[in-house]
């Protein structure tokens, strides 16, 4: 199999290969900085990130039939080009980000550390082996360990890297005896092989389900999936907010990416179970985001268990286990990735002048920069799912999958869900906007800051009135697994 | 020959005392250490099932492999994260980094 490797193989892994090109030179251009502050690392990365992207999108795009590359260690297919595309994206949102965020932005092992998670969740997005995607799982999770607790003199920093590893090595345990049981009903280790292995040694279903519930805790940990979210709120506070913005979009992009796979391709035998583990999860998820977001007063802590709830709004959508359920998971992504980046950086440009988190320290900032407020008030009202913005078409596409598949249940609790969403989102806008403002310093974003905010709700605004490509793109990508 | 079975059941023990100890403890370098026993429990499974299933395909080898080198990296990353923590806080005891809840 690996007799003779291909120009197909090389181009499948094109995103990963440059980024580890990229992790190289700036590795090197931190040792040739020797310790001077510098911003060279930052524009490095953010040149070499937009680069690897154009070159993902020009010369990375699989055929029409999906490919088994790398002695069946990846799949080649559209599904995982999208999401490689959206964590590549992302990152380069985060880096822009990262500039001028207080004392670490020109360490250059930050950047390096974040390329690295980058190039585990591009595996994780088109892995098709149990091996590959341990691998790959923990390329992502370990380098975000040392993100996490990356700001080594803030204790909340050293806490959430603490807590994360803790509960990412435990739950990791945990899907691997999963991992292990599945190789053993199945006798390999290639997830396309799996259901027809399974069927052949005719494991009985209890015991299929018990080894499904294994793995489901290893990918409801990266999904923050109830009742496995408790981690979520601590870490996201935790962590320097580039970081969070990263956490709760292209790493549960990754989760999601690898649940839909990995339950379509290797769970067939227990499809109903699965679905219905999911389904029950997802209305857990949701209805414990929603309502614990209502007493926050952190805005961090907020967007932290209202991205816990978007997990649950994309769960339920998973749940559907249908084209259409993977298409408006892909969509949802999409939107949420944008929606977020864009909420986090008008949080980061706040709390760089304000110095701290707190929703009550947003007050007024209509007043103290209108066009930063207008932002806020954009991705919040995406996150609430307002027409004509991305949120609202992203949550109608995973509501209908869930009618299609017959869950109405699941599809009114997610409804009534939105609406407890929007009460909060509302609270945060009603301080920016009637309450008085706290101080007279001007909120001024950087120019990066600026671009990533400009960038992203653009984005939110197009994602929610011109559908027909980025649907069509979500088309092709659930194509990929079905 | 010894059965199969023999094997999942050590491993089962092994995992379920690991899984125990990772959520009893509270000292932060022992919860490390009921999760090694269970990745030890993971790879006693996987070399069991290769060993009797598939003995002529490596895949289940390499899993082994692997389950082992990246636990030891996680080990390392996580020793770091603590002695960072013991620096400023003098306790990696998991019930007393509580600067955040709810």
């Amino acid at each position: 199999m690996f007799s003779s490797i291909t120009a197909d193989m090389l181009l499948a892994i094109l995103p990963e290969i440059a980024l580890l090109l990229l992790m190289v030179v700036v590795f090197v251009a931190d040792l040739v900085l020797h310790g001077k502050k510098s911003p060279l690392p930052a524009w490095i990365t953010i040149g070499g990130l937009g680069l690897t992207l154009l070159a993902t999108i020009a010369f990375a795009q699989p055929g029409a039939q999906p490919q088994l590359l790398w002695g069946g260690m990846l799949r080649h297919d559209w599904l995982a080009f999208i999401f490689k595309v959206i964590f590549l994206f992302s990152a380069l949102l985060v880096t822009l980000l990262s500039v001028g965020w207080q004392k670490l932005w020109y360490k250059g092992e930050y950047y390096i550390l974040l390329l690295a998670s980058t190039m585990g969740m591009t595996l994780m997005g088109a892995s098709a082996d149990l091996v590959m995607l341990f691998l790959a799982i923990e390329t992502t999770s370990i380098p975000l360990y040392i993100l996490a607790g990356f700001v080594t003199n803030d204790p909340k920093s050293n806490e959430a890297g603490f807590k994360y590893l803790l509960f990412g090595a435990v739950t990791t345990g945990i899907m691997l005896y999963g991992f292990s049981l599945l190789y053993g009903f199945a006798g390999t280790t290639n997830l396309y092989g799996i259901a027809s292995g399974v069927a052949a040694s005719g494991v009985p279903v209890p015991v299929m389900v018990g080894a499904l519930l294994l793995v489901l805790v290893g990918f409801g940990f990266k999904v923050s999936m109830a009742p496995l979210h408790f981690w979520a709120p601590d870490v996201y506070e935790g962590s320097p907010t580039p970081i969070t913005a990263f956490l709760s979009t292209a790493s549960k992009a990754a989760g999601l990416a690898v649940l839909m796979r990995v339950m379509l391709a290797a769970f067939p035998s227990i499809q109903p179970e699965w679905q219905n583990v999911i389904a029950v999860g997802s209305a857990l998820t949701m209805t414990i985001g929603n309502l614990i977001a209502l007493s926050q007063h952190n805005i961090k802590r907020l967007l932290a268990y209202s991205s816990v709830a978007h997990a649950g709004y994309s769960l339920l959508a998973v749940a559907a286990a249908s084209e259409l359920g993977v298409l408006s998971v892909v969509y949802y992504l999409l939107v949420y990735t944008v929606t977020q980046i864009a909420a986090f950086a008008v949080v980061i440009v706040v709390s760089n002048v304000t110095g701290s988190d707190e929703i009550a320290d947003f007050a007024g900032l209509h007043r103290r920069n209108p066009m930063l407020a207008l932002a806020l008030l954009l991705s919040f009202l995406s996150l609430a799912g307002i027409p004509p913005l991305g949120g609202f078409i992203a949550k109608v596409l995973a509501f209908s999958a869930a009618v299609q598949a017959g869950l109405i249940w699941l599809a009114v609790v997610g409804v009534l869900n939105s609406i407890v969403g929007l009460y909060y989102y509302l609270i945060v806008l009603k301080v920016a906007y009637l309450d008085e403002p706290k101080g007279e310093a001007v909120i001024a974003p950087s120019r990066p800051q600026a671009a990533t905010l400009v960038v992203s709700i653009v984005l939110v605004l197009i994602l929610g009135v011109v559908i027909a490509p980025w649907y069509n793109w979500a088309a092709s990508g659930a194509g990929g697994l079905f | 020959m010894i059965p199969l079975s023999w094997y999942l059941y050590l491993a089962a023990g092994l995992f379920a005392l690991g899984l125990f100890g990772a959520v009893a403890r509270k000292n932060a370098v022992a919860i490390l250490m009921s999760v090694e026993l269970m990745l030890n429990a993971v790879n006693i499974n996987i070399v069991a099932f290769w060993r009797y299933l598939a003995p002529a395909e490596i895949g289940g080898q390499i899993f082994a492999i692997m389950v082992f080198a990246v636990a030891a990296a996680e080990v390392a990353v996580g020793l770091a994260l603590f002695i960072s923590i013991y620096n400023s806080r003098k306790t990696i005891a998991a019930d007393e980094i509580n600067l955040m809840k709810w």
